[in-house]
């Protein structure tokens, strides 16, 4: 038995984004100089809206890429294999541009770390900054995010799914656990 | 994936997933930094028994790009001359801690014997067997035929395509790990050779069988996507299988005039080495519509992925094994502590 809850929905992630959108904007000071990298897969997604809600705030493009980091992940070696992602970066690259990576859940912070590294094989941006739509904690690694949709309290025995329309065909944020841990 | 050692060890699905993760291989190869962390600290020991320019090298280049450590073997000016055995050998790499074996054998089946002896714990990939397989060449030349002949090649297989392979099927690994994989993606492959260097039992293989180069490329077995010439394997005929080099190129050697009678869209394939004048001619090898030299260069890309889809994860647990329970020892912990 799995219980769900839903914490975020489409409406709530939708203010999230647009608030993001602005602190975005806020902390660079308008949109020069600004790529979004997604972290495949919803980071993308979540990437791809936000660069819209920055083109429709400042009515000038913000290039928007995907950064896959599995190959630079440290803990390979625990799963089965996993599949690879594209990696695609806005013509301009990422050479003294503000980059600001997306994800969707923050959580050990392993993806991020693995991110930062295959970020510097890729170029040398002026900055990178973090937005990510749920912080869950448990962080392992000194990792924080500069933007977050909601902070969310979880336990280790949670689960937080993330369900995008353009991926799963609904905007919903929910926590699982397995009902039987609970209980216990 | 434990091992590669047929390209029929691969189902549609895993084929796929391999050309997948190939291209996103190959896009790394496009950057300015081309070497990946992925298989730091992870051993790949190269064991050839037999000599090779192209996949030695692709090989060894896959490997160093994704950062595992490399130990090149040839039989040559090893312990293999003095007479040592592939078990000895193995052994040997397995107590220097190889992770993965690449091994060229000339007899067939090699690889099989030192992935299932138990001579290793390393994933066993076949680099070419005897007359037998050579998965990864057949994996490099569907990428190549995926790349040219597919749209929006991500997830797809090659499914309704038709491809020729021509030449000395007899000798050739490369053929029939081609037909397998081919046939598993969903392609059609029409086998073009003189009778006399044609296996025994190739009636049974998932493909059909011409005689007339000419009429096959004229369209006989349908309009042709690809058409792979193979190597007239010299080294390995003990008897003369046709009449003359100048007889055998004029019936089944790929010219301009033969290219000529090809649709606009057919790449013309070779896995190299070629014998330029024999099997091919310079101006077909070298017309635009050649894909031998992009061959070589995929060759890395799927390699990568090869090595990354064997050495990347969690090993299999062997079947035995008991699996990991920490929830029991938790609760068991629980109970001790409370009255």
């Amino acid at each position: 038995m799995t219980a769900r809850r839903t914490v975020l929905e489409a409406a709530e992630i939708r203010r999230a984004l647009t608030r993001i959108a602005h602190e975005v904007l806020e902390r660079n000071k308008g949109a020069d100089d600004l790529v979004l990298l997604g972290i495949p897969t919803r980071g993308v997604t979540l990437a791809t809206r936000l660069g819209r809600r920055l083109t429709e705030i400042e009515g000038r493009p913000v290039p928007v890429g995907s950064l896959d980091a599995t190959m630079y992940r440290d803990d390979l070696r625990r799963h089965p294999v996993r599949s690879i992602a594209p990696t695609e970066l806005p013509d301009g690259g990422i050479d003294d541009k503000v980059v600001v990576l997306v994800d969707d859940v923050l959580f050990s912070g392993r993806t991020i770390r693995a991110a930062l590294d295959a970020r510097s094989d890729l170029g040398r941006p002026r900055a990178v900054r973090l937005a990510v739509l749920v912080d869950r904690g448990h962080r392992e690694l000194p990792i924080r995010a500069d933007h977050v949709g909601k902070n969310l309290p979880t336990s280790l025995s949670e689960r937080v799914r993330v369900a995008l329309e353009e991926v799963d065909g609904t905007d919903e944020v929910r926590i699982e656990s397995d009902a039987a841990e609970v209980s216990a | 994936m434990r091992h590669l050692l047929s390209a029929a060890d691969l189902d549609r699905a895993q084929a796929v997933t391999v050309l997948d993760v190939a291209e996103q291989m190959a896009a790394t190869q496009r950057r300015e930094i081309k070497k990946l962390p992925t298989l730091r600290g992870r051993t790949v020991v190269n064991l050839f028994f037999e000599d090779s320019t192209r996949t030695r090298i692709s090989f060894e280049a896959a490997a160093k790009r994704l950062s595992a450590d490399v130990i090149n073997f040839s039989a040559k000016g090893s312990s293999v001359s003095k007479g040592e055995s592939l078990k000895d050998t193995a052994l040997t790499l397995e107590a220097m801690g190889a992770d993965a074996v690449v091994v060229r054998h000339p007899a067939s089946g090699a690889p099989h014997r030192l992935a299932h002896a138990g001579w290793t714990r390393g994933a066993v990939v076949n680099a070419g067997d005897g007359t037998h397989e050579h998965p990864t060449q057949a994996l490099l030349d569907a990428f190549t035929m995926r790349r040219h002949l597919v749209e929006n090649a991500t997830g797809a297989d090659l499914a309704g395509r038709r491809v020729a392979v021509v030449g000395d099927v007899l000798h050739s690994r490369v053929a029939r790990s081609n037909v397998l994989l081919l046939n598993t993606l969903g392609a059609h492959v029409v086998l073009v050779a003189p009778p006399t260097l044609l296996p025994v039992g190739v009636e049974g293989w998932p493909c059909e069988v011409s005689y007339d180069l000419d009429a096959t490329l004229a369209g006989g077995h349908g309009d042709l996507d690809a058409v792979m010439m193979l190597r007239v394997q010299a080294e390995r005929m003990n008897a003369s299988y046709f009449p003359s080099v100048r007889e055998y190129s004029r019936r089944y050697g790929l010219d301009a005039r033969r290219v000529g009678l090809l649709p606009d869209h057919t790449v013309v394939m070779h896995p190299g080495p070629m014998n330029r004048g024999l099997e091919i001619s310079a101006d077909a090898a070298d017309s635009p519509r050649s894909t031998i030299v992009e061959q070589v260069t995929n060759g890395v890309a799927v390699r990568m992925a090869v090595l990354y889809l064997l050495l990347a994860g969690a090993r299999d647990l062997a079947p035995d094994a008991p699996p990991a329970a920490p929830p029991a020892e938790e609760v068991a912990l629980t109970e001790g502590v409370l009255p």
